[in-house]
């Protein structure tokens, strides 16, 4: 097993995001393409697994030049791609998502494929079941799913991109196990495309360094991460261990809290958060870590205007029973029936989840916020009291794509006047460029930013005088560089006694920048309150539920 | 069984078949992720072309085939204008429904209230003499057969063919279909060419058949209403032959109703129940409210009730797929 490329350049526009590129691909062997945002990587491997098709250059696989013009072209020539979200079918159970894409027959043979799929996966040691839907698998399932499927078409070159952004660590060592299974034993080449040293130093055997879109390195591991960090941006990155900054003053109190999350309730929480500290919540994905963050910020949980909406429901519903018994017209008592359940059912179903949040919680529940209890309200008056959230999804549900930087500022502007301030807005904005060394002009619409741009305008929309910023992994998909960046402008915020509660998949993130860690485990919760003493292995069996 | 029963749901079958037709179409339309939003327009025009070629030339076929051509012309300006122009499709749709409608009141003025030719009735020998399935279901002419074979064809391909799951996945996410070497431009031309030529189908039904003649504006509603219905059946195909008998049920009921005079209402109300009742039904299905209610099913059942109860529309609808 062999594939070059030679000379491999792709330009959209003016820019060169692939500017001849030329190397050589041995078999049973495993490469990294390491590179910042932006470097050419993705764009590499698109036009390898025929996504895309490159400008000039050739692609030879076991000494005979291939013509790779789309995905299904590289498929046939062996070379597979596993995306970052990968692109399958959610609806659709795991055993559909396996067969489309075969080899074409006229019906789906279901039975033919279900007992395949179950012998690949038998060999690879996965364990997905065939009738699921798509859409209640994790991510680390999804891929398995599709590397499964690759290799079923006969795949011999596997791209993946990104794999370990959103699997556990255990998925993730199952995965890694499994590429070294299939380069050492199949002899197949395993191509990663990462940002992430870590991930990389664990499992590759080479390391091919992009910078604006030509290969500027080339090295076998094991190396230096140093030298690695000087190849990918041209210059030295030391990362300091910001200094402990929090104050003996708690401000946020939490007693006895429970959360209802995706695989478990959580029970008994009880958090102590201090002026200026920063508490890294640790778990599996979906543990709880989200679920527990919006109910802090007063999102996602029964507020009292839902309280309100939910006692209207009651009247209402006693209103309308006691006219039907007194009205004789039958139709005229459906028609109120319709409009009983039109109009107050949304409404009992709020009522329905009081319910069960108040059955969850004991009576002695508490959040509080500098000694007021702030269990009840919503997100935005929680706002005024200082406490701000910012979702992994910045596009979806932080920024507004479409938007430019201004429209942001003039959207997060608490103003009681009717009208915009367009002015004040650009001025703003225009601060905000130069204070957080945001990459974009006032006027960019927000989605043709980077990541790590897009999540600097986010902070700068939050308001300065903050007790506590709740963030859900607030790196996702940011080179080393950005998201250094990122974590001073959160650590400066602690010098005016602003805490930090903040979720992250990565746990040296996690160690790094914690003054205390919050590990999620199977429905209960463990306070580590020593960070500096911890390494990633003994928080990885924390996370587990080994203690 | 009473007669008077079985005539009524003979007749529900017989006057369902269009919308039938018009919103199985739709379905494969949207399963391929294009919206044709056109169907309230293009049914008229078409019932009217119907009607006009086979009173000219005397020929059913032909007013047929005629109907099911505008339908695909139709609907192939919709998806045209999103592949090439990059248009937004209900816009389109949506602009296509007003033209068609005027047109069929420009092009059909001569031939309003005209007599025409029907479909000639054609009861299928041996089937016809079983009781009451057999009035109800085999004493009719070929379209409403025909209505009744395509729910059950479109469902076998859809879920039991290849082609069929392709199909799901074009309306889905497109990219994905695309790595796994689907041609996506090509078949959604395909499918949307179909689900055009089944509206087509749908207005020469009408006017050839359930509501026999042409005046102006006769099908005006009954697009929205197989629009509706695709949404009311969760884009499934047996679940949207329920949908459209069942708004035709209560569109009998309430005629009866008023025919009878039981209830002495305004008939506006009795002719609004069952958009009331679909309103509610759409509500129950898609807020959640039903999914919350699964608790009471054994847990063995719960994933196929959630299946069954499921009215997501396909992720991809209505959006243009760009390889990038």
């Amino acid at each position: 097993m062999r594939l070059e490329i030679h000379n491999i350049s792709k330009s959209f526009g003016p820019l060169k995001a692939n500017d001849h590129i030329s190397f050589t691909f041995e078999g049973g062997r495993i490469y990294a393409i390491l590179g910042e945002n932006g470097a050419g990587k993705s764009t590499l491997m698109k036009i390898l697994s025929g996504y895309q098709s490159a400008s000039s250059g050739q692609i030879i696989i076991d000494s005979n030049p291939a013509q790779i013009n789309s995905p299904h072209h590289a498929i046939a020539h062996g070379i597979g791609m596993l995306y970052q979200d990968p692109l399958d079918f959610a609806p659709l159970t795991v055993l559909e998502n396996y067969i489309e894409g075969k080899p074409f027959t006229f019906l789906m043979r279901r039975r033919e494929a279900e007992a395949d799929l179950l012998a690949r996966c038998k060999i690879l040691g996965f364990n997905l079941n065939p009738h699921a839907m798509v859409e209640s698998l994790t991510v680390g399932e999804r891929q398995q799913l599709e590397i499964v499927r690759l290799l079923s078409l006969g795949v011999r070159i596997l791209i993946l991109d990104e794999p370990t952004t959103g699997i556990s660590a255990e998925q993730k060592s199952q995965l890694f196990q499994t590429l070294k299974n299939l380069a050492r034993e199949q002899n197949m080449i395993v191509i990663l495309v990462s940002h992430k040293l870590a991930d990389v130093e664990e499992l590759c055997d080479e390391v091919l360094v992009l910078r604006r879109g030509k290969l500027v390195g080339y090295r076998s591991l094991p190396c230096e991460t140093d030298i690695l960090v000087e190849m990918m941006f041209g210059k030295r990155i030391s990362t300091t261990t910001p200094q402990p900054l929090y104050t003996d003053k708690p401000i946020l109190k939490i007693h006895k809290l429970s959360v209802p999350a995706r695989l478990f309730t959580i029970q008994n929480i009880n958090l102590e958060v201090r002026e200026g500290e920063v508490i890294g919540l640790a778990g599996l994905d979906g543990s709880g870590q989200v679920e527990f963050m919006r109910t802090v910020a007063g999102l996602g949980r029964p507020t009292w205007a839902d309280q309100l909406t939910a006692i209207v429901a009651l009247v209402g519903m006693w209103w309308v029973f006691g006219k039907i018994l007194d009205e004789s017209s039958a139709v005229l008592n459906l028609a109120r029936i319709a409009i009983l359940i039109l109009v107050l059912g949304p409404m009992l179903k709020t009522l329905y989840l009081y319910i069960r949040q108040r059955a969850n919680n004991d009576q002695n529940t508490q959040i509080m916020l500098n000694g007021k209890n702030i269990g009840w309200r919503g997100y935005r008056d929680l706002l005024e009291r200082g406490i701000a959230y910012l979702a992994a999804g910045r596009l979806e549900e932080g920024l507004v794509a479409g938007l430019t930087l201004v429209d942001h500022s003039a959207l997060a502007e608490r103003s009681s006047l009717p009208h915009v301030n367009w002015l004040r807005a650009w001025r703003r904005t225009k601060q905000a460029i130069t204070d957080f060394s945001i990459k974009g002009r006032p006027f960019s619409q927000i989605q043709t930013l980077s990541g790590g741009n897009q999540q600097r305008v986010s902070l700068s929309l939050l308001p300065t005088n903050l007790r506590l910023i709740l963030l859900e992994n607030p790196t996702r998909g940011l080179d080393v560089e950005s998201a250094g960046h990122i974590w001073s402008l959160l650590l400066n915020r602690r010098k005016q006694g602003t805490a930090i509660i903040f979720s992250s998949p990565d746990l040296d993130e996690i160690i790094d920048y914690s003054d205390r860690i919050l590990v999620f485990s199977s429905g209960q919760t463990t306070l580590v309150e020593n960070p500096e003493q911890m390494t990633t292995a003994r928080l990885g069996e924390l996370i587990g539920g080994k203690s | 069984m009473d007669p008077v029963l079985t005539s009524t749901l003979a007749d529900i079958v017989r006057n369902a078949a269009p919308l039938l037709i018009a919103s199985q179409g739709e379905l494969i339309t949207e399963r391929a992720g294009v919206v044709n939003l056109s169907l309230d327009g293009t049914i008229l025009l078409a019932a009217m072309a119907a009607f006009a070629v086979t009173y000219n030339t005397g020929s059913l076929g032909m007013g047929i085939v005629v109907a099911m051509l505008i339908g695909m012309l139709v609907a192939l300006i919709v998806i045209s204008a999103s592949v090439f122009l990059k248009l937004n499709q209900i816009a389109v749709g949506f602009v296509l429904t007003l033209l068609c409608a005027d047109l069929s009141t420009f092009f059909g003025r001569k031939y309003s209230g005209q007599q025409g030719t029907e479909i000639p009735y054609a009861p299928i020998p041996i089937l016809e003499d079983i009781p009451v399935i057999g009035e109800v279901f085999f004493q009719h002419n070929i379209l409403i057969y025909f209505s009744l074979l395509l729910v059950i064809f479109v469902w076998l391909w859809t879920y039991h063919t290849r082609l069929g799951l392709s199909l799901r996945g074009l309306g889905e996410h497109p990219a994905a279909a695309y790595v796994r070497g689907t041609r996506v431009q090509a078949w959604r031309f395909v499918y949307v060419a179909a689900g055009g030529a089944l509206v087509g189908l749908a207005g020469a039904s009408y006017s050839l058949s359930v509501k026999l003649g042409w005046r102006e504006g006769s099908t005006l509603g009954n697009g929205w209403i197989a629009l509706a219905i695709v949404i009311f059946g969760g884009w499934r195909p047996f679940r949207i032959a329920f949908g459209a008998y069942f708004i035709v049920g209560l569109r009998a009921l309430a005629l009866y109703f008023q025919q009878e005079d039981v209830l002495n209402l305004p008939i506006q109300i009795i002719n609004m129940t069952p958009w009331v009742l679909m309103l509610v039904t759409l509500i129950f299905v898609t807020s959640g409210l039903a999914e919350s209610l699964l608790v009471i099913v054994p847990p063995r059942w719960r994933p196929a009730a959630q299946n069954l109860l499921r009215a997501k529309p396909p992720a991809a609808l209505g959006s243009n797929f760009e390889r990038s």
